[in-house]
């Protein structure tokens, strides 16, 4: 890549969410904010080359926006007199700069918007935040181009209609939309994390880097805030085993077959750095919410130098917080997985019996049945087990490794 | 902006008949806020007639223009500066009439 190819891909990685976000409080639209930054980008692309990096490409980025924003205003102007009054009078009220006052952080609120379903909120998200074109987004998520445009079009066409504000929430609503926006990240890292699709590959690099690119952005926004930190850490320390995760033939390697030295030290030791942050917060009286103790049974994990040298009795004593938190049943057969490490897979086999009701159709539910009963001997209940989890997983890599598992049974 | 407020009950599982003094009050803090453009109970579906005169001659009908479980009970009118406004007072209201509700902008 040239230097100036270099400069265009970092200037997209650092200004993209900027430059959208001033155009989309200057213009009130989001979708003027969308079409001028990415014609100020492909005006990057061609000038660059020729003019050379400006000093201060994010200035320059934001000025060619602007400037393309007002273009396309005044062509529509000549077409809609009221249009324009009704563009042009639009002026929000500038409010006083607070510490976690961000334009981008406003586009996060506005994208993640509970009044938009799910699937859009993480669509809108890629793009207006992310910088991910539609075809990108359209590929992550498996459906068609023109499908993903439609929803991205429909999720903006409310925001518009319904008025949905572009500003901070107020600070009683804070919490909960905060973790409405980190919902969307770690849905978005999941999907890259354990990709769908028969033809997928297992682990969709360009979505866990995203989302932890833009958890990283919302931590850089709120420092302050525990869970912020917490997801940051659970995905840095999932992230350090991605390449110890798959073997080259693409069968998912579960954690106690991993090559641990394969790990990312760097970001093991930046998600650690985290964990103990929030410990420290933790001992200081803050109760920790979902990620951050997620990001602890994590940090355990990741400070084992092999499976036997596990501290389970710390894992088992996370889930049981976790539990306290959030009874729901995948939490309980998590914690199921530490206490067969603990007592015994018999132990283990009654608790994850007694979820048969609420998981019958989760792969994970019967991937782990099948492994307890393979370890209490049960070959032939293990299989039934083992053909259930395949029939019910989406990834390949965990398709691959079942199969495998199964057909070793005897 | 403009929000119109429809309020959701379902005939197989209606939302309690108590409610009317909270949801009196509630329309007098709307009024005093500066929200309240209107409000209005309606009455069982039966009583609804549906009038058709594209054609050459009105047709009308006796019901609803569509059999549903759910249907509108009623309706509000408010002036909110945006969703955000909207939907607190929806969530509010919500349990005040004890039933689910529907917001939705004016054009």
């Amino acid at each position: 890549m040239s230097d100036v190819e270099e400069a265009i891909t970092r200037a997209h990685h650092d200004e993209w969410a900027r430059v959208v976000a001033s155009l989309t409080r200057r213009f009130g639209d989001l979708d003027i904010a969308e079409e001028a930054a990415a014609e100020a980008f492909a005006t990057a692309v061609e000038r660059w080359p020729a003019d050379g990096v400006p000093p201060n490409p994010g200035a320059w980025l934001t000025t060619t926006a602007n400037r393309k924003a007002i273009d396309r205003i005044r062509r529509e102007n000549k077409r809609d007199d009221k249009h324009r009054e009704a563009r042009m009078t639009y002026d929000v009220p500038i409010e006083p700069v607070g510490a976690i006052d961000d334009d981008r952080l406003r586009l996060l609120f506005t994208c993640c918007h509970p009044a938009l379903a799910v699937e859009a909120r993480v669509a809108l998200t890629l793009r207006m935040v992310g910088g991910l074109t539609v075809p990108e987004i359209a590929r992550a998520f498996l459906v068609q181009g023109t499908t993903m445009e439609r929803r991205i079009t429909r999720a903006k066409a409310k925001i518009k209609a319904a008025r949905i504000p572009y500003r901070m929430p107020s600070a009683d609503d804070l919490p909960a939309r905060v973790s409405g926006v980190l919902a969307v990240l770690f849905l978005v890292y999941n999907e890259g994390y354990l990709a769908s699709g028969p033809d997928t590959d297992p682990v969709r690099h360009d979505l866990t880097t995203e989302a932890i690119r833009l958890t990283r952005l919302i931590r850089a926004l709120l420092p302050q805030d525990g869970e912020v930190a917490g997801l940051l850490a659970l995905m840095l320390l999932t992230e350090a085993r991605r390449t110890a995760r798959i073997s080259v033939n693409g069968e998912l390697v579960a954690l106690d077959e991993q090559d641990r030295g394969a790990w990312d030290v760097e970001l093991i030791a930046e998600g650690h750095r985290l964990v103990r942050e929030r410990l420290a917060a933790a001992a200081a009286g803050v109760a920790p919410g979902r990620y951050q103790i997620l990001a602890a049974i994590n940090a355990v994990h990741t400070s084992a130098r092999d499976i036997r040298d596990t501290d389970w009795s710390q894992v088992l004593a996370l889930y049981d917080q976790l539990v306290r938190l959030d009874p729901s049943p995948i939490i309980a057969l998590n914690r199921a997985i530490a206490v067969a490490e603990l007592d015994g897979p018999e132990v283990a086999l009654a608790i994850v019996d007694r979820l048969t009701e609420a998981l019958a159709g989760y792969h994970a539910y019967h991937a782990t049945r099948a492994d307890l009963l393979r370890r209490l001997g049960q070959s032939r209940q293990a299989r039934a087990a083992y053909d259930r989890a395949i029939e019910l997983a989406g990834n390949t890599g965990e398709t691959a490794y079942l199969t495998r598992r199964r057909d070793q049974l005897r | 902006m403009r929000y119109l407020v429809s309020v959701i009950d379902d005939k197989s599982n209606p939302g309690s008949t108590d409610r009317q003094p909270a949801i009196s009050a509630f329309n007098e803090r709307l009024i005093a806020e500066g929200y309240w453009v209107f409000a209005g109970g309606l009455a069982d579906t039966d009583a609804a007639t549906v009038i058709d005169n594209r054609g050459e001659q009105a047709v009308f009908s006796d019901g609803p223009f569509v059999e549903s479980k759910e249907y509108l009970a009623g309706v509000w009118v408010w002036e909110a500066p945006d969703l955000d406004v909207a939907l607190k007072l929806a969530a509010e209201a919500s349990k005040v009439c004890d039933r689910k509700l529907e917001v939705r902008p004016f054009l």
